[in-house]
């Protein structure tokens, strides 16, 4: 069996999950939408969090907040479950799915059977969704944003990428799914001035005294990278910036993907809700991506280098000392508008 | 980001169904989402930390040809499988697993252990009882 599910990709897995689940249901949102709703930019900069003994670095909400948040302002009913058991995390998925009703699931990229080998890493974050079965051959249907078509998957590996073990985030099978929906959606006006509002502050209202998250962490960021080289050596300062770029946006969107899906947002917003300005914070936004885009360039050059090319840590730390400056008057001017 | 500046540099996503995704601005000034082969600074970034792991797999590799170590602490380095997440994984304690990093020892596991090993590292049991020549 396979329910009648439109696969879209998507910039980003959870945004995408969402997105496409909802169209199942007959509601069109588009994923920047989604993501502007659910108030999902951010920044954080952790150095007590590791991953692979490097610091964390996110350019966007935690995983599975998207989901909830969005849920509750739309006004859809959703479950949540989390498994000790193998079984019967299969067997309840089964059960929904056969009820007609697509299924989320946080899964580990590592033994995700069609990504390639190289980017198998040990991701406990990325979202599928399972929208059927093949009786013939047991395996299962899945709409993955990441992929450019439905792919499958059996159940021995299902099993392995739903329990995907590691000391940072293991997983308990987790999975969601959407129980019941409104007649029709509420009116979006004032839920995305709110979003935007909440986004703002989000991004700005921490005290100087907590350097981690919103536009301080960007800040702390590059406070920080100036002294990397002095301090790691150059080999572990290199696989250091190599993680900012691809370790927690392996696939999808880095850094600036946000930043331009924020950007179409406030367009869509913009046509929504008649705020012509929102239609120049757009640019705004869309100029700060290119910003973060050139941070990513200019970082790769230092650990690849090519003829003509050379930059310094102290030049990362000039970019991000930029974009830091310009987010926070981003969020600070944006807020005032909506 | 303007539409016909989205990166298209098809590296690791060649014959896969994986691409990315991202919103860029066309000739009106309107944001689309527009398909990506990849982007050659991730690559870059890709690249740099398999040759890392690369290099750590060439000494383990050159200590499993001198008798040190078994095969498996190279297959499992090679596969980014730390101990602590092979005994996550396996259910063999670290100790265990530290165990049969012995050329001797691991020369006299049995099938079920050598299958489990072989299974978590995605290989096959011949591919974990050796490493490339």
């Amino acid at each position: 069996m396979e329910l009648k599910f439109e696969h879209r990709p998507a910039a980003h897995c959870e945004n995408g999950v969402i997105s496409n689940m909802l169209r199942f249901y007959g509601f069109e949102l588009s994923e920047p939408m989604i993501f502007g709703l659910a108030s999902g930019m951010f920044f954080s900069h952790t150095p007590f969090v590791k991953m692979a003994g490097m610091a964390v670095t996110s350019f966007r909400t935690f995983p599975g907040i998207l989901f909830s948040r969005i849920s509750k302002l739309l006004g859809f009913k959703i479950t949540t479950k989390r498994y000790l058991n193998e079984k019967k995390a299969i067997a309840d998925m089964e059960k929904v799915l056969l009820s007609g009703k697509p299924v989320g699931c946080v899964v580990g990229m590592y033994y995700l059977p069609y990504v390639p080998l190289e980017y198998r890493f040990h991701f406990n974050g990325h979202n599928i969704c399972i929208i059927g079965k093949d009786e013939q051959t047991g395996e299962y249907i899945v709409s993955d944003p990441n992929a450019v078509e439905k792919v499958r998957i059996t159940k021995k590996d299902l099993i392995k990428v739903r329990f995907a073990k590691g000391g940072t985030y293991p997983l308990l099978g987790q999975m969601y799914w959407i129980e019941s929906v409104p007649n029709e959606l509420p009116d979006l006006v004032p839920m995305i001035k709110k979003a935007i509002k909440k986004n703002c502050w989000l991004m700005t209202s921490q005290p100087k005294w907590l350097p981690y998250f919103g536009v301080n962490g960007i800040y702390y960021l590059s406070r920080r990278i100036k002294n990397w080289e002095k301090e790691m050596g150059p080999r572990k300062a290199s696989l250091n910036l190599a993680q900012i770029i691809r370790m927690l946006e392996e696939i999808g969107t880095g850094g600036a993907g946000f930043r331009y899906m924020f950007g179409a947002f406030l367009q869509e917003a913009a046509q929504k809700t008649g705020i012509e300005e929102l239609n120049d914070y757009s640019k705004r936004i869309t100029d700060i991506g290119d910003l973060w885009r050139d941070f990513a360039y200019k970082a790769a050059r230092i650990f690849k280098k090519r003829q003509g090319e050379t930059y310094t840590y102290d030049d990362l730390s000039e970019v991000l000392y930029k974009i830091a400056v310009l987010e926070e008057k981003f969020y600070k001017e944006l807020k005032t508008v909506v | 980001m303007k539409v016909e500046d989205v990166p298209q540099d098809l590296k690791y996503f060649k014959d896969t169904v994986m691409r990315d995704v991202t919103y860029a601005v066309d000739k009106d000034g309107n944001y689309k989402s527009v398909m990506s082969d990849g982007w050659s600074v991730k690559n870059d970034a890709l690249d740099i930390t398999l040759e890392d792991i690369n290099e750590e797999c060439e000494a383990i590799r050159q200590r499993v040809l001198a008798g040190e170590t078994s095969p498996l602490e190279y297959h499992a380095a090679k596969n980014f499988m730390a101990v602590d997440l092979l005994s996550d994984y396996t259910g063999f304690s670290k100790r265990t697993i530290r165990k049969h990093f012995d050329p001797n020892t691991f020369s006299q596991l049995d099938g079920e252990t050598l299958n489990k090993y072989a299974d978590v590292l995605r290989i096959t049991v011949e591919e974990l009882k050796s490493v490339p020549k």
